[in-house]
């Protein structure tokens, strides 16, 4: 089957065989030193990153566009808020204590600060309900402007991806009381840590775009 | 899991067996559970091929309706829906799957590893994608089919002008599908990052590799887009929002910006996977390495960088005003630039090359000359007052489907007809082949190039019938009988397909002398592909490893980066030397099947359908159905992260 004509090759960068010396036996992953699991929370962050670039896009181009009220800066409770914002950002400063305890092998300590960090979203998710409950209150709903819209389109996106956090955090918690989250398991941490710094980040963004900005 | 020992043959020399602690595969339901790659893919390419036949037949109904003016062989509300699934269906269901299926196949055996990163991850988009295809055509007979078009311009998908479950159908069926694109995106990403072999560093990577990992950064980037908006339209049409509703100060353009900043990343992710095929036909059938690798891959780069900046062209007709029209018009001509350096560089690998047109060949030459066409066509409504023109014409259809189908299909026949000997083990019938290529040919450029003049002379396209007074009758007979040819030559190659899995010759492990790792390994590849993962020392591995000697007869090529000529010939030497070692692992770990992926996607589905089981039920099934999927989801995805692996 094979063609009589010959094969010319384009070596391209040829690396000396004492390079990789012993032949490979199982496969040596991974190839740029990251873990598998890692560079896919990074990637899946990338992408979430244009979810949610998409989700402010589409709330700045509506912003002043609404025909009726209520309208951001009458309902917009901005010291209330800012404590809810620090809340969440607290909560970054736990995350990293929870990832060194159990890089240090201080299991305890790890689910302590695990708890907290999940303790402090949940402190924000409620923060969140008891806003959209008294905005509903003063007339803001999904479909009473094109404010009440994106706003509660965008925000809601946003809480939705702490309360998956929050889950995140308590399995990882109820794991290690279970005794399956050692030190050499410290991975799943930092992963669930990139993801929760995500989430903080782009509530920063929300923060500062749609409550600081409101006009 | 099963203990399976195979005797290994490598290099061209019987290895002692090792024990190999992989799956076995039994039955029907071993294709429920499985998380091999190789036989994903068959599943992807299988479910792809049946779609195609489905989208082809909605597509030559289309054409018979056509057939002479003021038909009526289908009411022009079905005609809306044929064409509106024609398009969704080849879009989403056939070429982006039907890449899906060489992703799977080929990818972990030209990188030299045994699977993907996460295998069960890869079964769940499979499932999730599968059952998503499902769901969007059973809307054919509960209560009609989405007819608003495959682009789904707000308003006519809003719940006023668009009151029945169609929509709702294609907005929830998309969201399945875009989920089961994202988990396949994230999932070849880190395999083309994480799992090359020892020495295959970037640059050396197989072109079709490189074009799949561009893809799945397009994939991973442009569909939250159309994430976005499907969900905006989700909300407007079931939770009352006005996104875009005009009553309300909302913007049907919105919709257009979401969908087409998707869209445009969308027609690379369709043509870049069929590029990187022909990238790799070419040059084996032409006993030349590739022209210009490193262009090649920057050009592509180029592409999927320049193909963010180039949406509204699809927007020009909207109104955007002149600077936006400009602006947009110039992106849209340079991307132009780095798709042209390519068909050079095709061109340059086959010139003064020792080209053998065998089928796969062939049809990868009429790729570069269909999609010339295409090419050429694409730049003329670049141009702002030339598409003004064109818009909305069969003009615009003739260029789609130079691209689409003279380009993608075209191409990803060509990898069938190449790859078919190293997932079969036989060879396809090289008769029928010719046939079906030529065929294909003929009655391709019979259906689709009248209609530049059909598009031209002013027929717009979507709409269900013509008027004689148009003078385009006899153009659209030549259309319709194109179709019915092409539709044909498509029998050929479904003939060819089942001749050659029962009767076809043995394959040889590497019939066309390739020129990268999975000719390297027995047709079919064995459950772990790769008795001893290979070590790469240059570009078309497996050509260095077979003609060492080739290494040193042609200095110039060799001495770049690493020395001179003598030290390449001794690297030769070691390479040579490493298949006739009998050190092969004794135990390969395989991951082992599992039911969770299918679960998992099954929840997702049934999460999606409380959104349509409101259409029937009202608002108050939509709680149990999302409870249900989620806990079904979320279970699976528990089960799966904690059995054995």
């Amino acid at each position: 089957m094979a063609h009589a004509a010959p094969v010319t090759l384009d070596a391209g960068d040829v690396t000396p065989p004492a390079e990789h010396g012993a032949l490979v036996l199982e496969h040596p992953h991974p190839s740029v030193g990251v873990d598998n699991r890692k560079l896919l929370m990074w990637a899946f962050l990338a992408s979430d990153c244009m979810f949610f670039g998409t989700l402010i896009a589409t709330y700045m181009v509506y912003k002043n566009r609404s025909l009726t009220g209520p309208l951001p800066r009458e309902i917009f409770d901005v010291p209330y808020t800012s404590v809810s914002a620090f809340v969440l950002l607290l909560s970054s400063l736990t995350m990293v204590l929870a990832l060194a305890a159990i890089q240090s092998g201080q299991e305890r300590k790890m689910r302590v600060w695990l708890s907290a960090t999940a303790l402090l979203g949940c402190v924000f998710l409620g923060g969140q309900f008891y806003e959209f409950t008294t905005f509903y209150r003063e007339g803001l709903t999904l479909s009473s402007n094109l404010f009440g819209s994106t706003f509660f389109t965008l925000t809601g996106f946003h809480g939705t991806h702490v309360f998956i956090g929050v889950f995140w955090l308590l399995s990882l918690v109820a794991h290690s009381l279970r005794g399956k989250l050692h030190k050499e398991h410290s991975l799943f941490v930092e992963i669930a840590g990139l993801y929760w710094h995500f989430v903080d980040i782009v509530w920063i963004l929300i923060f500062t775009l749609v409550y600081l900005i409101p006009e | 899991m099963a203990v399976v020992t195979a005797p290994i043959e490598h290099g061209g020399m019987v290895i002692a067996p090792p024990t190999i602690a992989a799956p076995a595969y039994r039955g029907l339901w071993s294709w429920f559970t499985t998380v091999d790659h190789k036989r994903i893919g068959i599943l992807y390419g299988v479910s792809a091929g049946t779609f195609f036949v489905i989208g082809g037949l909605e597509a030559l109904v289309i054409r018979l309706q056509l057939w002479v003016p003021n038909n009526t062989l289908v009411s022009a509300e079905m005609f809306n829906a044929l064409f509106t699934m024609h398009a969704t269906t080849m879009i989403f269901l056939a070429i982006m799957p039907l890449g899906a299926a060489f992703f799977n196949f080929i990818i972990p055996l030209q990188i030299g590893a045994r699977d993907v990163a996460f295998p069960r991850l890869n079964a769940f988009s499979y499932w999730a994608f599968i059952l998503g295809g499902i769901l969007l055509n059973v809307s054919f007979l509960l209560g009609g089919a989405p007819d608003a078009g495959w682009f789904g311009y707000a308003n006519l998908t809003t719940r006023p002008y668009s009151p029945g479950p169609g929509i709702d159908f294609w907005m929830m069926g998309l969201q399945v599908l875009g989920v089961a694109s994202l988990a396949a995106a994230l999932n070849f990403f880190v395999t083309l990052v994480n799992m090359r072999a020892p020495g295959l560093s970037f640059m050396r990577l197989p072109i079709f590799c490189w074009m799949s990992l561009i893809t799945m950064i397009l994939l991973l980037l442009a569909f939250p887009s159309i994430t976005v908006g499907l969900i905006l339209l989700m909300f407007d049409r079931f939770f009352a929002t006005n996104f875009y509703s005009v009553a309300h100060g909302g913007d049907p353009v919105l919709w257009q910006h979401l969908f087409w900043v998707f869209g445009h990343p969308e027609v690379y992710i369709l043509i870049l996977p069929a590029m990187g095929v022909v990238s790799e036909i070419i040059p084996v059938f032409s006993r030349k390495p590739l022209f210009g690798y490193a262009v090649m891959v920057y050009s592509g780069i180029a592409i999927a960088f320049l193909s963010f900046g180039v949406w509204a062209h699809h927007m020009f007709a909207v109104g955007l005003g002149p600077l936006a029209d400009a602006v947009f018009a110039s992106t849209t001509m340079l991307i132009a630039v780095p798709t042209g350096v390519k068909i050079f560089n095709w061109i340059g690998t086959m010139h003064r090359g020792s080209v053998a047109f065998k089928t796969p060949m062939l049809f990868a030459v009429g790729f570069i000359a269909m999609f010339i066409i295409g090419g050429v066509t694409g730049i003329m409504h670049a141009s702002p007052p030339a598409d003004l023109i064109q818009h909305d014409t069969y003009f615009i259809v003739a260029h789609i489907h130079y691209v689409l189908i003279g380009g993608s299909i075209m191409a990803l026949f060509a990898g069938i007809y190449y790859w078919f000997p190293k997932m079969s083990g036989r060879m396809m019938n090289e008769t029928l082949g010719k046939w079906n290529f030529w065929t294909f040919f003929l009655f391709f450029n019979l259906t689709f190039m009248p209609m530049h003049w059909t598009g031209l002379l002013g027929m717009p396209r979507r709409v269900y019938t013509y008027g004689p007074e148009l003078g385009v009758t006899g153009l659209n007979q030549v259309s319709t009988i194109g179709a019915l040819g092409l539709g044909f030559s498509v029998l050929i190659f479904v003939v060819n397909l089942f001749v050659s899995l029962r009767s076809g010759e043995p394959a040889p492990d590497d019939p066309w002398d390739g020129a990268t790792l999975e000719w390297s390994i027995p047709s079919p590849p064995p459950p772990y592909n790769f008795a001893r993962i290979p070590v790469v020392h240059s570009r078309d591995a497996w050509w260095a490893m077979k003609h060492p000697e080739r290494m040193h007869l042609d200095p110039i090529e060799v001495t770049p980066l690493s020395g001179g000529p003598a030290h390449a010939s001794e690297q030769a030497h070691a390479v040579v030397a490493a298949p006739t070692l009998p050190d092969v692992p004794a135990v390969i770990h395989m991951p082992s099947p599992s039911y969770f992926p299918l679960l998992a996607a099954l929840g997702l589905v049934i999460m999606a359908m409380g959104i349509l089981a409101v259409d029937w039920f009202g608002p108050t099934v939509l709680p149990i159905f999302a409870i249900t999927g989620l806990l079904l989801l979320v279970g699976s995805i528990y089960g799966w992260s904690f059995e054995a692996a």
